[in-house]
Parts: C-alpha cells; structure tokens; sequence
C-alpha cells in the first residue's frame, strides 16, 4: 500500500510556521509523505506543488486572518487544475467558528482549529481520502 | 484512460506527468506498460545529479541553476530525494523550501521522493521517474540526493553530470567524505563561499584532484554563494562545458548505454529479488535439520519458477 502525500502549505504573509511543522512531524510519525511548502506561499506556488507531487491531501495552515480569502482561492485553483475532486483540502490555524461553515461551502472539507490533536486530524484524513491507497 | 495518460504527457500535460510519476513509483498495475510506451520518447534531456553532504546547499544551489536555465528557453525536471523513516515509512521532503525561485515557474517540474526503504529499488524509482520527466519534454534534469551512503552514490549512475556540492565547516574534512563520490563527481562546487574555510575547502579539493593526471576531462572546482547567485555563472558554464565533452568525445553514447545496462540490471535484481522473497517467506528453518546452509540453499533455488517472475 503507497503511502498517503500531504502538502502541508503557508499561504501569504503568515510567519508562524510551528503549529504546521508539529502538524509535518506528526504526520510523518504516521507513516505519511509530506511535502513542506516553506512560508509566504502564494495560491498560485501551492497549487502548483499539488499538482506536480501528486498529493491526496492539501493542508494549509493560517493564523493571519487571511482566510477567507486564501482558502477559496486555493480551492477554485485546484478545480482550474483539475485535481480538486480527488484532494482532500483542509484548513488549520486561527479560523473563528462562525467562518468555518462559509469555508465548508468553498469546498474545503474540514477545518482544524487549535486545540485539535494531531491523532484526530490523521484519523480524519485515514477516513477521508478521495482516491484508493491499492 | 490509461493510454489517455500517456498520450496526454507526450503532449506536455503537467498533471499527466505528474499521475504517472506515482504510477510507476507505486509500480501500480500495467505501470511497465506505460513505460514501454513512452520510453522511445526520451533521450532528450541532459540529467545533472546533485549530490554533497547535508547542509551544503544544493536545493538552494538547484534553484538558481534551474531558474537559469528556465530563462534561457529549456524545460527542467528536479527530482527531491529525502529518506524515508524506516519506522514510521513517513517523510519530510523538504526540498521545495529552498525552490520557491522556480516553484511556480511553469517551465519547472519539481518532484519530491523518499527514499521508501528501497535500498536497491531507489535508483530504479529514480531511473522510472526520469524516463516519464523524459518523455514529458525536458531538456535538462537534476536529480538531487544527500551523498552519503552507498545507495545515494548508485543514484548518480542515472545522471549524465554528476555535480558534488561542498560547503566549509560541515565538520566533515574531504577525506572523510566516500572516496566513491569524490570519484564519480565530474563538477565540484564549493558553496557558502563566503563562509570562512572555503579557501581551506577549494584548496584540498584541488590538491586531491592533482593525484591523478590521466583526466580526459578534469574536474573544474567552482566558488558559489547560492543564496545570492555569486558564482553560479561561472558554474553553468563548467556544467556546459562537461555536457559538450560528452558528446563530443562520444562518451555521452557510452554512458547512456551503461546507464541504460544499469537500468536493466536493477529491474532484474528487483524481480528476482520479489520471487525469492516468497519463496524464503514460506522457508521455516527447523534447528534440528541435518542438512548444512549450502544444501538448504540449493533446494531453495532450485524451486524458482521462472514463469512466476
């Protein structure tokens, strides 16, 4: 069975990178490839990431406030690409609740606020993936 | 679909390329098919291996060199190969970080690996990966791997330049690096060159290099900041001038075909070494057994079935 790809991804002009390399360790403990973006990512740089590594999930973490914004745009790039269908797109960071259904209806399937474990954001991905791991 | 894949990477489709570098990095079902098919389509492109200690900078060092040469009209494929824990078979493939120069460069195809506890099976993962980038119309590719093991020395057997990227003050001293590499390195670059030591560095690279003196192409030695692009001119024009060499000695064909040899030899040692796997899988040793190892051996080899290989 082939492992899971995540791209974990820093949009904009966030430079808080610690909740997302947690995140990467984690999800590398769990047996998954994870291709780390770096900070100040446009849209544009992390669509391109998703599509040239092939990953089943694209997890981008915000604490700027810049959400409601980047994660849509995110979105509408990978349905332009093509590959929106078969990733599962989540958002991570300091996101206030009442933003989060809005979000869910751009097409971004979950959001981890802080507080979240790691444990539960790798069982949901386990439990959510798009595309079979034969 | 699946001669739609094909034929879509023939035309330069990126997401193509990109589904079937993970089909035969998978060796998903009917993955050799699909590289029988487009394997004629390859030999275009001039493959650079990166290689060095950690630390020296050749993600960095990469991205300045395929930016380059991205400017100048050609289309690059980098290959990022990070290893694998063998515990958790997870990964951080980290390379990109220092890529943003060309991470959304639409002339750029940048692919990230782990090393997947393949051992052997790595430079046929690579070898794979390389003949689908081939295909999809580079003209140049750099395979990018930590030299310092065996297997990272293997990989470089794809490549048609080997580039060894140094640093000062890694706290390894030439000599403690794996005389293997030091020997397959057909360009050096002494990076962080405005690092205190460089000097040190480029004069012991230079002294080792004096050892021989039947070079039909000697090495050149080439100072580089990669951060700030200093040097990395001066570098191209050494990696140019080992690709000319290439051709026009006709080494370039005597190496393509060892690459190609090499390419075989693997796939073979990787099918034999599936079916004898099975076969020692269902092998339980009993300690009592009067027969010696050799013996216990040779009625083990002797129930290969070759028709299952």
């Amino acid at each position: 069975m082939r492992p899971i790809r995540v791209l974990v991804a820093k949009p904009g002009l966030d430079g808080h990178d610690r909740g997302a390399k947690v995140l990467a360790r984690a999800f590398r403990d769990a047996g998954m490839e994870v291709i780390y973006t770096g900070l100040r990512q446009t849209p544009e740089q992390i669509t391109q990431a998703a599509v040239q590594e092939d990953v089943d999930v694209v997890a981008i973490s915000i604490l700027s406030g810049a959400h409601m914004h980047l994660l849509p745009r995110v979105v509408s790039l990978l349905k332009e690409e093509g590959v929106y269908d078969e990733t599962l797109v989540l958002g991570g960071g300091v996101i206030p609740q009442e933003d989060i259904p809005l979000l869910r209806e751009q097409g971004i399937q979950e959001i981890f606020t802080p507080g979240t474990t790691t444990t539960e954001t790798i069982e949901f991905i386990r439990n959510n993936l798009k595309r079979e791991l034969a | 679909m699946g001669s739609d894949l094909t034929e879509r990477l023939l035309a330069g489709d990126k997401l193509a390329c990109a589904r079937l570098i993970s089909i035969v990095e998978n060796e998903s079902p009917g993955y050799q098919e699909k590289l029988e098919i487009v394997y004629p389509h390859t030999g275009n492109a001039h493959t650079i291996g990166v290689t060095g200690p950690p630390g020296s900078g050749k993600s960095t060092l990469t991205d300045k060199l395929a930016g380059r040469l991205a400017d100048m009209g050609e289309k690059i494929g980098i290959v990022a190969i990070d290893p694998t824990s063998p515990f958790t078979r997870g990964a951080i493939l980290g390379d990109r970080i220092r890529m943003a120069g060309v991470s959304d460069n639409k002339n750029v195809f940048i692919r990230s690996m782990g090393t997947r506890g393949h051992l052997g099976g790595l430079s046929k993962a690579t070898a794979n990966a390389l003949v689908i980038l081939s295909a999809y119309g580079c003209t140049y590719i750099f395979v990018e791997t930590v030299g310092v093991g065996q297997s990272e020395i293997d990989i470089m057997r794809c490549a048609d330049t080997t580039l060894m990227v140094l640093a000062p003050g890694l706290g390894d001293d030439i000599q403690a690096i794996k005389a293997g590499i030091m020997e397959i390195a057909d360009v050096f670059a002494v990076n962080k060159a405005d690092r205190e030591g460089a000097e040190k560095t480029y004069r012991e690279t230079m002294a080792m290099l004096d050892f021989r003196n039947d070079w039909d192409f000697k090495p050149p030695v080439c100072l580089t900041v990669a951060e700030t692009g200093e040097g990395v001119d001066l570098l191209m024009d050494s990696l140019f001038a080992h690709k000319n060499f290439l051709s026009s000695s006709g080494k370039l064909i005597e190496k393509r075909a060892k690459k190609k040899a090499a390419h075989v030899r693997d796939i073979i040692r990787d099918r034999l070494d599936a079916r004898v796997e099975e076969l020692l899988t269902s092998y339980v040793p009993i300690n009592n057994e009067g027969s010696d190892p050799y013996t216990l051996s040779e009625s083990i080899i002797n129930q290969i079935d070759y028709s299952k290989v």
